[in-house]
């Protein structure tokens, strides 16, 4: 395979930026906007009256320039002459037309402006501009309080779903692209409602006032609009529903280029001892090429959309020049009127460029907001068992733990562990032991009810986990995983995770048990010392011993351990091990084993392979029956012993 | 910083830009003029009712707008080519700088950080000249024209201007220090509540096994509320800044036709030049906005392209000797001539003094505590890291007299992580071979055990492979990135602690295999397990990093206290005896 199929394999491993179903998108998105239907109500009514103002004020402005007018042409008039003298006078003159355009004026002949009536016409426009931008606050307002609550709600759906949702659920999908849907999707779908939502409402109101406005001073001049703002927004769709196409691209090549970067800045040193830096510079420079291409694209084709406006515009306001100096001069339409007209022509066109440029957010928005949905409709956990007494064998038992002929699948075509029966009394150890990959896991998730058993019953204490909660049966077990998950938080915090409410003392208590104490009280501030998310301060092995103080803490009945270390050197190997024997004394331990002593040791082997239990028994048992644990034995230990 | 970035990268583009300015001077005086034959058309036709005037001032003005919109159109094209070439220039160099860096180099900036300098970084740069281009020409263009046109329509008129643009300019300013900080806080706590959401992704099994859903849904609703009320806080703030702004520009038409209309009404003014004075004052209030958008985007493209330059200047630490000697041996031989590695500035080596020869046909191993220098070692043979003392020798020539491509070229790497690029298992068996037959990859599969694993993927050699290598296990991981190394033929191999991840059976069953497969190469293994390195030819025990021991097992066992102790801790007393 050529170096470009593989670029174009890491490109289709993208997500697609276009959704699959975008009605249902968007009717479950207005769904959850009805919750707010009240406000959303609120925010209409004014944003209709905030746009009723904003539309007013070029008519008011445009009866100040009509009272300009009146004056100035009446004043041309002798004064004490009546208007229809002064009509008189200009025919007289030959000058008909203009007598006809007169007549239509509201004129008194030898006075000036009015400024009074000036002053009062502007004042009205300011307060009506004042009003207009008040509204808006006020809508701006309320759909700022809406839409927060909207995403704040979203926000909390999707955390509460991460609770809900199955084990299974998080093996099967990778947790980046889990991560990217309730992190990166979500903050997509905010950015949209945000923005998108109120600039929707007022570029769709604004352009329906301004129609109207412009139907109410001349239908005939509006007839021009009606051939100039469909044409305006046909254009405009157009070209945006052409620079979409690249904007895609754009996405898709950059996400591309993205994962070519961190892939090769990653495995930096491989790229150069393998010889892979000129093929690697040569496969950047031709997905940069491309971007470049796919970028110019979308960027020039978005920036055609304003001159295109502006020239239509343009032709707009020629055509209304036109058609309104002949309805001036034949005095069938004041000077004013078309002023306000022409203002108003004007203002169309940035409501149509915003939808446009709007176009590509929405677009982007709703492919987010359904892959958030996706997630929000997974599959969840089977419902809690609900019940009033609580039973008393849960928490606080002995640790006795009997599986009797249980049987699961992950996948349901494909037999995993069938008639699996186990009775382990309080106290005793069972070994869990297999080459990489033999399913040993799958015991884990099995007891701590990370996965629900198909058939049999596994009995806690003497009470079927059907007839207990996960939480109670939870509640039961220690834990030492291989996974040494810390949070973002203090040393102290970390342990403490274990019990909520441990005390200090206990908490280095915990810490002196597992051997990490001292380590401990090297660190700049001691227990208080923070984490970062990925505990990157600490080694793996510090980690490791973190991780069993946390069990000595939670100091359950029931213990589940995995030995396994790597890239821990020997001092601390020998800390964890002492650590782990420790931890195990007086408990119940299931323990994933790599060690000799542990698996000699313990009352009952587990041998698994391919994800079956192969064989069952002691140690002495299982040497005598010749099968796989023998075999494993020996090559893992017979060096040793010799 | 930003300045000298660009200077450099919008060199090659002098022409277009000497272009792009010409146009958008064009543009913008035409856009200047257009208010003009407005008034012309109010003025000598609408109000004396010429409807020839305002047919041929309007063809005029039609005319001029095509003209415009052309330019415009054309500004866009050479702006758009500018701005996204040079982005697509710096984006090159930039990751043709990192090829050539050295592991100290990475390390200096680590890689997260030169992949946001490599890919974000650059948008932003990209994204400033693509609005500077334009607006940052236009703006300034408007503005004095649109004050000179100001004027020479109503002179008197113009000390508005005077009034209105500060006060517009302070209201944004205003707006900005209040916004800008809450901006900064918004986006911390958004990675504040991706945080909270990762750790509940990847610490799922932990949470729940100690019945902790409960205080993480707090720890989730307490980040949730903070973030919903800084950016309600915010989207208020813009609530607010948009309709104040439209009220400046309103209010200013206003005082400008109160002011304006006493001036008419003296016949100090004609009325058209009133309504283009009005268009004039949007434009300069319009400009001043522009201004502004551009200066939002200029702090930000400044320390991006900061961070862009800290790379394109990096003095790179391992380079290529000026005259390379090309080795004539290729056997794979290593020497290490007391050979010290220690960190610039750190008191003491990390190691020191290594002398000892890893023969071909022969495998070393490498053992020691954490912090013993072992890794070190290692990277000191693909110079990853300079020997601060003595020589490395490989292949009869010392490493920094070769070509760094020659040296690579005789290496087989496996790393501690294993790594995989994405692609199909055989675009990554083949990363240091690609003229590879499948038999040959099949073969290597076969040595590092992951044969039945691969022929049981779907599409087997095709089976894809995602970044990282994260749809496949670590253990398969490991192994794929032992058969490259395996597939590439290298005479000195390298395996960094790599069988870790691996089952004892795998790791001895791959052991043999290796052992009789290669032949004649060199063979270096760095481990932490005693069981994996007990059969090595010799066995080089390092201590705080020193050579403490060198010699196979059973000597070792006889001479070495800290080998034995090692044994003791990880096989049992029994072992050692």
């Amino acid at each position: 395979m050529t170096m470009g199929a593989m670029g174009a394999m890491r490109g289709a491993a993208r997500q697609d930026m276009r959704s699959k179903d975008l009605r249902g998108t968007v009717r479950r998105l207005s769904g959850l906007l009805g919750a707010e239907r009240v406000k959303l109500v609120l925010a209409v009514l004014l944003g209709i009256t905030s746009v009723g103002f904003m539309v007013a004020g070029p008519q008011v402005l445009g009866s100040a320039t009509n009272v300009l007018f009146d004056g100035i042409v009446g004043k041309q008039f002798p004064l004490g002459t009546t208007k229809a003298q002064a009509l008189e006078l200009l025919r007289a003159h030959g000058h008909a037309q203009i007598a006809t355009m007169v007549a239509g004026m509201n004129i008194t002949p030898g006075i000036g402006v009015d400024i009074t009536k000036l002053g009062v016409v502007l004042g009205l426009a300011a307060s009506v501009y004042l009003l207009g931008a008040a509204f808006s606050y006020l809508q701006g307002y309320t759909m700022a309080g809406l839409t927060q609550r909207l995403i704040a709600g979203m926000r909390r759906d999707v955390e509460a779903k991460l609770s809900r949702l199955p084990l299974r659920y998080f093996d099967s999908h990778p947790h980046g692209d889990i991560l990217s849907r309730v992190t990166n999707d979500i903050d997509n779908l905010t950015t949209t409602i945000q923005q998108g939502l109120s600039q929707l409402l007022t570029s769709v109101l604004t352009i329906a006032g301004v129609m109207g406005m412009m139907l109410w001073i001349s239908p005939l001049l509006a007839m021009v609009c009606v051939v100039t703002i469909p044409l305006a927004l046909v254009v405009t769709f157009l070209i945006a529903k052409r620079s979409q196409v690249h904007f895609t691209a754009q996405w898709g090549r950059t996400g591309t280029l993205n994962g070519l970067v961190e892939e090769t800045h990653t495995g930096h040193e491989l790229v150069q001892v393998f010889g892979r830096s000129e093929a690697t510079i040569e496969e950047f420079a031709r997905e940069n090429k491309g971007l470049y291409e796919a970028s110019f694209r979308a960027q020039f084709l978005s920036g055609v959309i304003q001159p295109s406006m502006q020239f239509i515009a343009n032709i707009n306001y020629v055509a209304i020049a036109v058609l309104g100096g002949y309805r001036v001069a034949s005095g069938l339409l004041s000077l004013g009127a078309v002023t306000a007209f022409i203002q108003y022509s004007r203002q169309f066109t940035m409501p149509i460029t915003q939808i446009a440029s709007q176009m590509n957010m929405l677009q982007s928005g709703i492919a987010s907001a359904e892959r958030v949905f996706e997630f929000l409709d997974a599959e969840e956990e089977s419902p809690e068992l609900t019940r009033e007494t609580p039973v008393s064998a849960s928490a606080s038992g002995v640790g006795s733990v009997k599986l009797e002929n249980v049987r699961f699948r992950y996948e349901s075509g494909k037999p995993l562990i069938e008639d699996f029966s186990l009775d382990v009394r309080p106290g005793e150890t069972v070994a869990i032991v297999g080459p990489t990959g033999a399913g040993k896991t799958t015991i884990v998730n099995l007891l701590v009810r990370f996965y629900e058993i198909d058939s049999g019953h596994i009995l806690l204490n003497g009470v079927d986990y059907r007839d207990l909660t996960r939480d109670e049966v939870r509640g039961c077990f220690g834990m030492v995983l291989q996974d040494t998950w810390m949070f973002a938080g203090s040393v102290h915090d970390n342990i403490a995770y274990a019990r909520p409410g441990a005390s200090d003392e206990e908490v280095v208590a915990a810490a002196k048990a597992a051997y990490v104490d001292t380590f401990v009280r090297t660190l700049p501030e001691g227990y208080a010392t923070v984490l970062d998310e990925d505990a990157s301060n600490l080694s793996s092995g510090q980690k490791q011993l973190l991780t069993i103080a946390r069990a000595f803490l939670a100091d359950k009945s029931i213990l589940i351990l995995d030995e396994a270390t790597s890239n821990v050197d020997t001092r601390t190997e020998v800390l964890i091990q002492e650590a782990m024997s420790r931890l195990r004394e007086g408990r119940t331990s299931f323990v994933i084993a790599h060690r000799l002593s542990t698996i000699r040791n313990a009352n009952t082997i587990v041998v698994m392979d391919h994800g079956n239990i192969v064989e069952q028994g002691s140690h002495d048992e299982l040497m005598a029956r010749d099968g796989l644990y023998h075999s494993l034995y020996d090559s893992q230990f017979a060096g040793v012993e010799t | 910083m930003l300045v000298r970035l660009l200077r450099t990268y919008l060199r090659p583009y002098k022409g277009q830009i000497a272009l792009l300015v010409l146009l958008l001077v064009g543009q913008t005086i035409g856009n200047l003029y257009l208010p003009n034959l407005n008034a012309d058309i109010v003025n000598n036709g609408v109000i004396t009712g010429n409807l020839h005037y305002i047919l041929t001032t309007g063809e005029v003005m039609l005319g001029l707008t095509l003209v415009i919109g052309v330019f415009a159109v054309v500004a866009v094209y050479w702006a758009s080519r500018v701005a996204m070439g040079a982005g697509a220039d710096i984006r090159q160099a930039v990751f043709t700088k990192v090829q050539t860096f050295s592991a100290r180099d990475m390390n200096h900036f680590g890689t997260s950080s030169l992949i946001t300098r490599n890919t974000n970084d650059i948008q932003q740069i990209q994204l400033f000249l693509q609005m500077a281009l334009t607006m940052m020409v236009i703006a300034p263009i408007m503005c004095v024209g649109g004050i000179v046109m100001a004027l020479h329509e109503g002179a008197e008129l113009s000390t508005l201007l005077l009034v209105a643009v500060p006060v517009m300019a302070a209201f944004i300013g205003v707006v900005m220090v209040k916004v800008v900080p809450q901006f900064r806080s918004m986006q911390r706590k958004i990675d504040r509540i991706n945080e909270v959401l990762r750790e509940q992704i990847t610490g799922v099994r932990v949470i729940r096994a100690f019945v902790r859903n409960e205080s993480e849904a707090d720890r989730f609703a307490v980040a949730n509320k903070s973030l919903t009320d800084t950016s309600l806080s915010v989207n208020r703030i813009f609530a607010l800044a948009l309709p104040m702004m439209m009220a400046i520009l309103n209010l200013s038409s206003v005082a400008v036709l109160w002011f304006g209309g006493r001036l008419v009404s003296e016949g100090s003014m004609p009325i058209g030049n009133l309504t283009a004075f009005l268009t004039y004052i949007l434009q300069i209030l319009m400009s001043v906005m522009m201004a502004v958008m551009v200066a939002i985007l200029l702090p930000r493209a400044a320390a991006s392209a900061e961070r862009v330059e800290q790379v394109l200047d990096t003095v790179v630490v391992v380079s290529d000797s000026v005259n390379p000697t090309e080795p004539t041996d290729s056997s794979g031989r290593v020497e290490f001539d007391h050979v010290s590695f220690s960190y610039p500035g750190s008191e003491r080596p990390v190691v020191e003094d290594l002398t000892f020869v890893l023969e071909p046909g022969q495998t070393s191993a490498i053992i020691g505590g954490t912090g013993s220098g072992k890794t070190t070692l290692l990277n000191l043979i693909p110079r990853f890291f300079d020997a601060t003392e003595g020589h490395l020798i490989v292949n009869g020539v010392d490493v920094r007299d070769q070509r760094q491509e020659t040296l690579w070229n005789s290496l087989g790497l496996v790393p501690q992580a294993a790594y995989l690029f994405s692609g199909t298992v055989a675009t990554n068996l083949r990363f240091g071979r690609p003229e590879a037959t499948e038999e040959e990859l099949w073969k290597a599969l076969e040595i590092a055990q992951a044969r039945d694993f691969v022929a049981a993927m779907p599409g087997g050699l095709e089976a894809p492979i995602d970044q990282g290598g994260t749809n496949v296990s670590g253990g398969q991981r490991q192994r794929l990135s032992i058969a490259r190394a395996l597939v590439k033929r290298p005479s000195v191999y390298l395996f960094d602690d790599c069988f870790s991840a691996l089952d004892a059976a795998t790791d001895a069953r791959l052991r043999t295999a290796l052992k009789t497969e290669i032949n004649g190469a060199s063979v270096v293994i760095v481990a932490q397990r005693v069981s994996t390195i007990m059969q090595a030819d010799r066995i080089i025990v390092l201590d705080d990093g020193r050579v403490v021991g060198i010699g196979t097992h059973g000597e070792l066992l006889a001479t070495c206290p800290a080998y034995r102790e090692i044994v003791v801790s990880q096989l049992g007393e029994d072992a050692a005896a």
